[in-house]
Order: structure tokens, then C-alpha cells, then sequence
């Protein structure tokens, strides 16, 4: 890993449309044969970021440096980088072939070789016998593929997957995680993918940017970005977090701040029952959701907060049956994740 | 159970005849659908079909040279006049001539038209811009025939432009003919191109970029292709008008004749409504065999 000549170097990357600035400021270094993930919800300016780094919207101001050259003003086709399209973007008049070998095509490869080499691209992404459907004729996972092979048959120095999976069922992006890991893995090129899938982020990437209104919120490989959130939004967006105000803090943990625990650090017990962890709270039992391999309950906390905890099944567990009963919720101090220290205590915060 | 506050309980649809009517048809969907196209069909097949049959019918009597009547002898006379007089073999191939030049002519025009108002544009000025390509669809043909003739005489707009550069005016004939008619058609090429390039998504030019592609192998690989139905569309417009024009030749055309000014000679001066016939069949038989040569290249696949 060079960290003086990364992949991708962003400085000062700002793009407005009309009044607002969907990119604000972004300054972010992806490494070398990084799989590195942009998160974020909807208009949070990740897959502007995207299309900054390939080309097809100019900044407002800012650079764009590609393993160490300033790519800025370069026009996409300039560019060694290429973009898997949430809509794959294949050209419906040409065969899946013709596809995949379009990049040489271009590039002035000869018939014989681009057609060589496109076949064995195919054959990458286990679509051999497939070169000479139209791309009409293939399912939405095949036509990922498609789109797969033909971005990396040019050997781009970084490839860019706007929510590629997106469009795919649930079985379906599961596998095609699993088989854009191993390509990533076998090709060794930087990766660059934008989702607002928390969950599909987490598992892939080596590391994360959360976006926030076109700022970069927080970066960090998917344990820091879990475990140590540093803001309430990232706490709230990446998976379910249950964020205790300064007001609240100091009514239920007695110190204040802003804090968060996650669900399944937390038990619910009946008030009788002897409880876990060193830290609890008394309320009344709101909600029980059945989920198969745990149960999802929320509790309504006397200190004014409702709260949601996920547990696994086994026959202790409160049922929906005692909806309305008072009950306790119980959890451990070390898993209290402090977000915002206490302006008072700071000598207190139990988290590096 | 919520109940809204007004209303009570929903009453059940009541039973009226058009409801007896609407659920007979609901489950008899051929009936349904003879309903629906015998107008149609009807139209379609006496008014547009059968005159085409008598054209060609008519094609195979002939005209009294005495009482100037028609009579029903059946003869093929006239097609083997039309196809061996060298009067009709010079005009079609001229008509044709026209009809082709037009059509490119319009063509190229329009693809760069259609191009920026489809991908360029904003949405506010594609809205204007569709707007200024109908607007001569408002004005009467002749009128706008007659302009481009004082636009193209001799102390026309045009040889007040041209004539510091020692130009002139191309003056009343084939040319004038085309520009009018390339003019005159310009809108019904233009609006199927738009189309077509309206339904290329944007993600494919970008695509194509990406991979390396400069502007010039988009247009040509990506773009072309998949408006060429939409180009084949404009262009039976314009070459299928074209052959079928008479006035705007009689207008600028000076003396040149065309396929149309045969057909009107006969019919009216001449008084030989066979013979117009046996002539007005060369561009059906034309327009026939383009849309045929069209088929055969596979560009009408995708429509």
C-alpha cells in the first residue's frame, strides 16, 4: 500500500446544483487495492462523488487525482476508470460478446483478440455460453455479470459500482456479495462502491465513508464504523442504534453526553427476574416482534425514551402476551458507546 | 373498526342496466373486443383499402379517345405506356432523384436538431424548441411554398445574401425544388428522431465513455444504431411526401415536371383518369419497395 500515491486522492471536492451543494468540501485518499465502500442515505451526495471520480460531472471546485495524476479536467473516456451502472447500461442492439468486448473495441483491439479476450472475461464472471444472447434475454443477475465483465475486460486501475446490486432479490444480492468480494479479491484493483444498504457496506468493504448531506460523516473500517460511531446520525443510519440524549444520559447512565447502545447488547427481563449487565432501566414492555432467529422488542422507558432490543430466542424471553407488563432493561456499561463525551466528567468516558 | 365521521356503512353499487351491460362485456372479451375495432376496421377497410383497389383497377380500363368516357375493357395498356414511354421513365427517376436528395438533406439536418433538443436541451427549452419545430405546421402549405419562392427569386433574401460573395440565387428548379420540399418536411423527420433519441437512456452514452469511447464511436456504435428505426420512420415521411408533390414543382420547380403534375395533367387537361392511375401506382410500387429493401436490413426489428 502506497499511502503517498493512493488510487483515488479527492481534495476540497465540491459540486453544487443550483442553490445547494450536493458534494460539500470532500477530502478522502483510497488506497490501492482497496474495496472501499460510500454509505449513506439517498441525496447524501455519494454517487455524485461517484460520478465526480469517473468523470461525468465536472466539480465546482476541488480535485480529483488518480494514482497520483490530477484527473479533473480529463473527460471520461480519459479516465482509467470504469463504472458498473445501477442500470447496468448495456447496449440492448449489441450481443452480451459485443458488449463486454466494446472497451476494445474502441480502444482500436483487433476483432480476433477483443473477441478472445471478451470470452474470457465471460467466462470470469461464469457466463461462457451466454455471448451471444442480447442482453434482453438475460435475468438481472446475468445482466450484473454482463456489466461486470465489461468494466473490468479493460483493466481499469479502479472500478466504480453505483448500487450495483440494488436491483437484485434478496437470494440473489447475498450470492452476488459473495462473488464481488472474489472478483475484487482475484482482479486486485481498487473497488469504490456506493450503497445505502448498511448491511451489504459492512460485509464487503475494507473500509467506509458514511455520507451525510455531501459531507463525509465518518471514515473507518466496518468494527469502527459499528462500534464506535462518532455522531448520532452514523449511530442511527449504520444498523439500529438506540442513542441516549445529554437529558437522557444523565437520568439513565447518570453521566452526561450523548450515548448509544446497540440492540442486541441489551436483555429484557421481567421485573421479578435477576438481570445482566450494570446498567438497567425500568419500563413498559410496548412491542414484541417475532424476526425467526430473534425477537425484536421495544420497551417504553419510564426516563421518557423507547427503546429497541434485539434478543435471541430461547424460552426466558418475554412474550407478546405480557405486552403492557413492567419490565427491565438490562445492559452492560462497557458496551455503552459515548458519541459525545460529558462536558463535565470527561476523566469518566469508558471508551477509548 | 374506524368509521369515518360522515357516511355510515359504503352501499353496495346499485343495479342498474349500463352495470348489467359493463359486467355482460366484462365477461364476454371477444364480444369486447369485436365492439371496439369494427369502426375502425370498418373504416380502414372500405375507405382506405378498397380506393387503393379501385386505383389500381381503374389502372386497367381505359378512356374513349371519342366520348372521353371511361370504358370497362380490361387492358394493360397503361402500365406498359408508364413503364416504356421515356416521358415517365425521365420524370420518375428525377421524382425519384428529388425524393432522395430531400430525404438525406433532411436527415442530416435533423439528427443534430433532434440530438440537442433530446440530450442537450434543458427541459424548458426542449419544451420551446418542440414548439418552434411544429410551428410551420400551423401555416398553410402554399403559403409557405410561395415564400420560399420570394425568398429564392431573383431579388430574393437569398441573393441579397449571397451576392457579396459573388453568389446568386439558385433560382426556380430541381434545386429550389428540394430546399422547399426539405423544408416543408423538415418537422415530420425531426419529431421521430426526437422520439428515438428520447428513449436512448442516458446511462449508455455515459457507458460508452467510460469504456473509452470518444464521441465520434458513441454516435457511430451506440447511438445509430439504436435510432435507426426512428431515422427509417422520418425518412418514409419525407421520401413518401416527396414523391407524391406536385404543387411545390409547379411553384419553384420551373419548368421541371414531376410524378404528381403527370397525374394532375391527366386527370384534369387530359381527361384520362386510367392512365393517371397506371402512373400514380409508380410510387406506391416505389414506396413499396423501400419499405421492403428497409425490412430486409433488419431495422424495423426493434420497432
Amino acid at each position: 500500500m502506497s499511502v503517498d500515491r493512493p488510487a483515488i486522492r479527492l481534495r476540497g471536492l465540491t459540486k453544487s446544483f443550483g442553490a445547494g451543494n450536493a458534494v460539500d468540501g470532500v477530502d478522502l485518499d483510497i488506497v490501492e487495492g482497496e474495496f472501499f465502500s460510500m454509505l449513506g442515505p439517498s441525496g447524501s451526495g455519494k454517487t455524485t462523488v461517484l460520478r465526480l471520480i469517473a468523470g461525468f460531472e465536472q466539480p465546482t471546485s476541488g480535485t480529483v487525482s488518480l494514482q497520483g495524476e490530477d484527473v479533473t479536467d480529463r473527460a471520461p473516456f480519459d479516465r482509467d476508470v470504469n463504472t458498473v451502472f445501477q442500470d447496468y447500461a448495456l447496449f440492448p442492439h449489441m450481443t452480451v460478446l459485443d458488449n463486454v468486448a466494446y472497451g476494445l473495441r474502441v480502444r482500436g483491439v483487433g476483432r480476433r483478440e477483443r473477441r478472445e479476450r471478451a470470452r474470457a472475461a465471460l467466462d470470469t464472471v461464469r457466463l461462457g455460453g451466454f455471448g451471444d444472447r442480447k442482453p434482453g434475454q438475460l435475468s438481472g443477475g446475468q445482466r450484473q455479470r454482463v456489466a461486470l465483465a465489461r468494466a473490468t475486460v479493460v483493466q481499469p486501475k479502479v472500478l466504480l459500482l453505483d448500487e450495483p446490486l440494488g436491483a437484485l432479490d434478496l437470494k440473489l444480492r447475498e450470492q452476488m456479495q459473495v462473488e464481488l468480494k472474489e472478483l475484487q479479491r482475484e482482479l486486485g484493483i481498487t473497488f469504490i462502491f456506493v450503497t445505502h444498504d448498511q448491511e451489504e457496506a459492512l460485509t464487503l468493504s475494507d473500509r467506509i465513508a458514511v455520507f451525510n448531506e455531501g459531507r463525509i460523516e465518518q471514515l473507518g473500517t466496518p468494527a469502527e464504523i459499528y462500534d464506535h460511531p462518532i455522531s448520532p446520525f452514523v449511530a442511527a443510519f449504520v444498523g439500529t442504534s438506540n442513542v441516549f440524549s445529554d437529558e437522557l444520559s444523565l437520568r439513565v447512565l447518570g453521566r452526561g453526553g450523548i450515548h448509544s447502545v446497540r440492540p442486541e447488547k441489551m436483555t429484557v427481563a421481567r421485573l421479578e427476574s435477576p438481570i445482566s449487565g450494570d446498567r438497567s432501566a425500568p419500563g413498559i414492555l410496548a412491542e414484541v416482534i417475532y424476526l425467526g432467529s430473534s425477537t425484536r422488542i421495544i420497551v417504553d422507558l419510564d426516563a421518557g425514551m423507547r427503546v429497541v432490543v434485539q434478543e435471541q430466542n430461547d424460552a426466558r424471553r418475554v412474550g407478546d402476551e405480557e405486552r403492557g407488563a413492567r419490565v427491565r432493561v438490562a445492559w452492560s456499561d462497557l458496551d455503552t458507546v459515548t458519541i459525545v463525551a460529558d462536558r463535565h466528567a470527561d476523566s469518566l468516558d469508558p471508551t477509548p | 373498526m374506524l368509521q369515518p365521521e360522515s357516511g355510515g356503512p359504503v352501499p353496495a353499487p346499485r343495479d342498474t342496466g349500463a352495470r348489467r351491460i359493463s359486467v355482460f362485456l366484462s365477461r364476454h372479451p371477444r364480444l369486447r373486443l369485436s365492439l371496439l375495432l369494427s369502426a375502425p376496421l370498418f373504416w380502414l377497410g372500405l375507405v382506405y383499402i378498397v380506393a387503393l383497389a379501385a386505383l389500381l383497377i381503374t389502372a386497367l380500363w381505359t378512356v374513349d379517345t371519342f366520348t372521353g368516357t371511361i370504358t370497362q375493357t380490361w387492358t394493360l395498356d397503361n402500365i406498359v405506356t408508364v413503364l416504356t414511354g421515356s416521358l415517365y421513365q425521365t420524370v420518375t427517376l428525377r421524382t425519384l432523384g428529388v425524393a432522395v436528395v430531400v430525404t438525406v438533406v433532411d436527415v442530416l439536418v435533423a439528427l443534430p436538431i433532434a440530438f440537442y433538443m433530446a440530450k442537450v436541451a434543458s427541459t424548458r427549452w426542449q419544451r420551446v424548441l418542440v414548439i418552434a419545430v411544429l410551428m410551420p405546421l400551423w401555416a398553410s402549405y402554399l403559403v409557405k411554398a410561395y415564400a420560399w419562392r420570394s425568398v429564392l427569386s431573383s431579388d430574393g433574401i437569398v441573393d441579397w445574401l449571397v451576392a457579396p460573395f459573388g453568389g446568386q440565387t439558385p433560382g426556380y428548379g430541381l434545386p429550389a425544388t428540394v430546399i422547399t420540399l426539405a423544408y416543408l418536411w423538415l418537422p415530420y423527420v425531426i419529431l421521430p428522431i426526437y422520439a428515438g433519441l428520447e428513449r436512448v437512456p442516458d446511462s449508455l452514452l455515459e457507458a460508452s465513455g467510460d469504456l473509452g469511447g470518444r464521441t465520434g464511436s458513441t454516435l457511430r456504435l451506440v447511438v445509430l444504431p439504436m435510432i435507426w428505426p426512428a431515422i427509417i420512420a422520418g425518412s418514409i415521411f419525407s421520401f413518401s411526401l416527396t414523391l407524391g408533390d406536385y404543387i411545390t414543382v409547379n411553384i419553384v420547380g420551373g419548368a421541371n415536371q414531376m410524378l404528381g403534375n403527370l397525374v394532375y395533367t391527366n386527370v384534369g387537361a387530359a381527361n384520362n383518369l386510367p392512365l393517371a392511375a397506371a402512373i400514380a401506382l409508380i410510387p406506391i410500387v416505389i414506396i413499396f419497395g423501400y419499405l421492403a429493401a428497409v425490412r430486409r436490413t433488419g431495422a424495423l426489428d426493434n420497432l
